[in-house]
């Protein structure tokens, strides 16, 4: 299972006073689609607009955390007219119920969605048990 | 008029509870996710262009068809799944489907100028004006 941390909630708007942005970006969670097969917990995380060097993830114990900033999309010479989505920030945090082999988590950015493939820790995989005949 | 019910109250004691259930009829209009437009997008104007941007994470090049007509620009696709082996899901949040979205634009526009490209999930299409559409200057003859 993979449960959620709010933490966007509590955030206030940083300002120039107490640290590094002056003008505060609005904030989004991700939609994201979370399925565990055998092996794998995999994560697909919606971020349109941000690129590659632009997303960061930590696993921390077992909190993961997803954030990616997306490029500002200015045009030159152009003037906004008409506005249903704005450049932002993106931020989730999730409790993984499950060890994670970390040494073998693969993430990879596709037409702005994040996979992220995290193994399970040979621990944490289902074991057959056999019985011996006594 | 409510006040009439309680003559000798003198105030509505329901006032309270229908400004409440106004109040929550406002908080979940439009709070599910079919409702919003897809995909949502932005309109740069430029002297004789117009740029139309659009957030669609996880569609590629070949699942979306873009097409004009006079003014009317359209987008139509569809989002896909993706399909897994004895998936155990946790959570769906993406919506799939099909989309369709026609956007006015402000001018006509030249369909043999039109360039669109994919970059990180949002798509951007530029369009310029039609020659014969744009304004002209005026001189005016010295008497």
């Amino acid at each position: 299972m993979a449960q959620e941390v709010r933490t966007v909630e509590q955030r206030t708007p940083q300002t120039a006073e107490t640290g590094q942005r002056s003008a505060p970006r609005p904030m989004f969670l991700p939609p994201a689609d979370i399925y565990e097969t055998r092996d794998n917990i995999v994560v697909l995380a919606e971020m349109p607009g941000v690129a590659l060097d632009g997303v960061d993830i930590t696993l921390e114990r077992r909190v993961l955390t997803i954030r990616g900033r997306s490029a500002a999309s200015d045009h030159g010479g152009y003037q906004r007219v008409y506005n249903e989505y704005s450049d932002g920030d993106y931020e989730r945090v999730f409790t993984l119920s499950e060890n994670i082999d970390r040494e073998h988590i693969e993430a990879t950015l596709k037409d702005g969605v994040l996979h992220l493939v995290l193994p399970k820790a040979e621990t944490a995989k289902p074991r057959k048990i056999e019985l011996k005949s006594g | 008029m409510a006040l009439s019910e309680f003559p000798r109250l003198g105030f509505d004691p329901f006032v309270e509870l229908r400004r409440m259930q106004s109040e929550m009829n406002r908080l979940f209009s439009g709070l599910t996710p079919a409702s919003r437009d897809f995909p949502p997008i932005n309109i740069w104007l430029g002297d004789n262009s117009v740029v139309v941007t659009g957030e669609l994470p996880g569609v590629t090049r070949d699942d979306v068809t873009i097409s004009l007509q006079e003014d009317v620009l359209t987008l139509e696709g569809a989002r896909h799944p993706k399909q897994e082996q004895d998936a155990n899901w946790q959570r769906r949040e993406r919506a799939y489907g099909t989309f369709s979205r026609a956007v006015q634009l402000p001018f006509r526009v030249d369909p043999d100028k039109v360039q669109a490209r994919f970059n990180n999930g949002i798509l951007e299409i530029e369009l310029e004006r039609l020659e014969a559409d744009r304004p002209k200057k005026i001189e005016i003859r010295a008497a």
